[in-house]
């Protein structure tokens, strides 16, 4: 009774908030309900006994998809209301597709059957309490032994898809400055830290304030671009701290 | 387990990965052709464990090694090779590509040699992934142009899509047979007497999925747009590689496991063929662009292959599958052409471009024209071949009213391709090109000359087309 109630509520709002990514008016807004969407959905997982499936659907779907349709979404600076206009026009057609789509697939669903030779399906067990393995060992003994050729071709289509996203977004600019791994390791922490024991009512200000490290610390990046002075300023005497790592 | 069997892949995998990490050690601009030398001998040394390799089934039922799979692996190698090849003459200057380029397309090769030896759907939509998400990239990888961002873009969302349908109908006969592997949903098939609709839904979107990726009618819609915008070696692959790795999937698909239900599916198939043929004829004719009407030519050209598929019988399968190689053969030294069309550095590709070749250029004017010829099916030329042996499989399995189609739009499409020949002999010269890189020089000589002399090759092509088909068949 307790679990079936749980059941409901599960996914009763799992339906509203699928319903509300789509009727949101406010893009943000959607996202939020697709997470919230989506931890029910694991709730779901979890009273089918599937744990495993609910962790990794949190961990990545919310955890690195719905977090990354946010930043798209906040960072991408994309005129929904201007995409919507086509709204209006098309909804009656797409209704329509939708529909017969749906009608469709509902007829397959009424006469649905499966193989009558269809072997039984493994259930013995797994994901049980005092049966043979968890369902984490069960499926990781099953990729990485029946289906090992499957997971490293999938690891290469990650690859590919990562060569991609380099290959067409990263520019090399002129300003850009990279990291100076050599340079890095040969600071000493003389070079850029003293301590100093400041009369009381005197901070930083001062004493100079925060100093920038001599023009030679970035030569790899061009002089006047951010971060970098553009011309030397003169060393001053009263050094008390220096910012060193890059800003 | 025999992990042997997939040795070829196996060794093309890691060069991918050593070639990828010395390009990223080396300087950007020195970096092509180091990789894309590397690149070829990889694939080359691949096709060699391809061609000696021995036959079974092994990595747990999802992999299979026989003569069909050899067979469309060493095209879709060859294909590779000959795109690669052509990369190389035309990165230069103006026209720089990454050195990621033929990493790239070494492993959509590799997707469409794991997709030749499926052996089960999981298998099957891994290997289309690998094969397309590298191309989506290619297509997109002069990312300045903006008829490269818009190829990209629209082939990678249709492309999206076509990947869905294939994997919702892959669900659903997972859902009847309670297995993905190839053999047993066949056994199933035959004993399950009458099919639920459900099964017949997703042999359908498979289908569908497939055929989007033939650019067959009526998913053929992001075709010329794609083939025009990508760059022309990227294009010479799309039409080469992928297609084929395709063709060997819906073979191995609807021969095997959806055999049995061959009369619920041919008439699908026929109609999918009958239409490629007949638009692609009509809708090359008002094409001024010669990427776009290449565009229009390799949907038509897919249609006849299909029609070896439509007679569901051996001789059909070998006919489809020397229907490839002669396909193959032709059009890399169509694009070989298409990439030696430049002035003063800048490419063009319209087809006045191309007026008087005849005589500023005989050789490149040669190798289009013979290829022009082959794709009309002009005996004793390649195409001739691949034609007669689809409209006679198709003739003997009683498809009388799709030969004649075939027929027909032949005789539609002899008007485009005599069209170029044409202008390339005797419309008035326009300036000549610059002089081709050696290696396009090479790869479309070398492609002219094959076209030419398929007869010699004709015995063993067929000979081996025929063990493939028996391999799948039975």
């Amino acid at each position: 009774m307790m679990i079936q109630l749980v059941f409901y509520v599960f996914a009763a709002v799992l339906i509203a908030s699928s319903a509300m990514v789509i009727f949101a008016k406010n893009p943000v807004h959607s996202v939020l309900f697709l997470i919230l969407g989506f931890f029910n959905a694991a709730g779901l997982f979890l009273l089918a006994g599937a744990e495993f499936l609910a962790m990794i659907l949190v961990i990545v779907y919310v955890g690195a998809v719905a977090v990354l349709f946010l930043f798209v979404v906040m960072m991408l600076d994309i005129d929904f209301a201007r995409m919507r206009e086509g709204l209006q026009r098309y909804a009656p057609l797409g209704a329509a597709v939708g529909g017969v789509l749906f009608a469709e697939l509902a007829m397959a669903a009424a006469h649905w059957a499966s193989s009558p030779v269809m072997p039984e399906p493994i259930t013995g067990g797994l994901g049980q309490p005092g049966g043979p393995m968890t369902n984490t060992a069960a499926l990781g003994t099953l990729l990485y032994t029946h289906y090992i050729l499957l997971f490293q071709a999938c690891g290469l289509v990650l690859l590919v898809a990562m060569i991609g996203a380099i290959t067409l977004t990263l520019r090399e600019k002129p300003t850009g400055r990279r990291q100076v791994i050599g340079k890095q390791h040969e600071r000493m922490r003389a070079d850029t830290l003293e301590m100093l024991t400041l009369p009381l009512g005197f901070g930083i200000d001062a004493n100079g304030g925060f100093l920038r490290p001599a023009k030679g610390y970035y030569d790899t990046a061009v002089p006047g671009s951010y971060g970098v002075p553009a011309a030397p300023e003169p060393p001053r005497e009263e050094v008390r701290k220096v910012d060193g790592d890059a800003p | 387990m025999n992990w042997t069997l997939a040795l070829p892949e196996i060794v093309l995998a890691v060069s991918g990965l050593v070639i990828l990490a010395a390009g990223v050690l080396m300087r950007k601009d020195e970096a092509f052709l180091p990789s894309a030398t590397l690149s070829v001998a990889a694939m080359i040394v691949s096709g060699f464990l391809v061609a000696t390799s021995s036959s079974g089934v092994g990595y747990g039922d999802v992999f299979v090694v026989d003569a069909f799979a050899r067979f469309i692996k060493l095209l879709v190698i060859a294909g590779g090779v000959a795109s690669i090849t052509l990369s190389i003459g035309y990165s230069d200057g103006k026209n720089a590509l990454p050195f990621e380029t033929p990493i790239l397309m070494l492993f959509s090769t590799l997707g469409a040699m794991i997709m030749a030896s499926s052996a089960n759907l999981m298998t099957l939509f891994v290997g289309l992934e690998l094969s397309s998400l590298s191309i989506y990239i290619l297509c997109a990888i002069e990312r300045d142009r903006v008829e490269a961002a818009e190829a990209g873009l629209k082939y990678f969302i249709l492309g999206s899509l076509a990947s869905g349908l294939l994997l919702y109908g892959a669900s659903l006969a997972y859902g009847f047979a309670g297995t993905m592997e190839f053999a047993p949903i066949a056994v199933e098939i035959n004993g399950a007497g009458a099919l639920p609709v459900g099964l017949v839904i997703g042999v359908v979107f498979i289908v569908v999925g497939l055929a989007f990726k033939l650019s067959a009618v009526p998913f053929h819609m992001w075709t010329p747009d794609v083939y025009q915008g990508s760059p022309t070696p990227v294009t010479a692959f799309m039409a080469g590689a992928p297609k084929f790795a395709a063709f060997a999937l819906i073979l191995r698909v609807m021969m095997g496991p959806f055999g049995a239900m061959s009369p619920r599916w041919q008439l699908l198939i026929e109609a999918i063929s009958a239409l490629s043929m007949l638009f692609g004829a009509l809708a090359a004719i008002p094409q001024r662009d010669i990427k776009r009407l290449m565009a229009y030519s390799s949907i038509g050209h897919m249609g006849y292959a299909m029609m070896g598929l439509a007679a569901a019988t051996p001789v059909g399968t070998r006919g489809t599958l020397v229907y490839l190689t002669t396909y193959l053969v032709m059009n890399v030294g169509v694009f070989g052409v298409i990439s030696a069309m430049r002035r003063r550095g800048r490419e063009v590709t319209t087809i006045a471009d191309l007026a008087g070749l005849g005589r500023t250029n005989p050789a490149m004017a040669m190798v289009m024209a013979i290829c022009m010829f082959s794709m009309i099916g002009v005996p004793p030329l390649a195409g001739f071949f691949g034609k007669f042996m689809v409209f006679g499989a198709a003739w003997n399995a009683g498809l009388y009213g799709l030969v004649a189609v075939g027929a027909l739009s032949a005789v539609i499409g002899a008007f485009y391709y005599l069209r170029v020949v044409k202008v390339v002999y005797f419309d008035a010269s326009a300036a000549p090109f610059d002089k081709p890189a050696p290696s396009i020089a090479f790869v479309s000589a070398a492609m002219g000359l094959a076209t030419v002399l398929f007869l010699l090759a004709l015995g063993p092509v067929s000979e081996a087309a025929g063990a493939a088909a028996k391999a799948l068949v039975g």
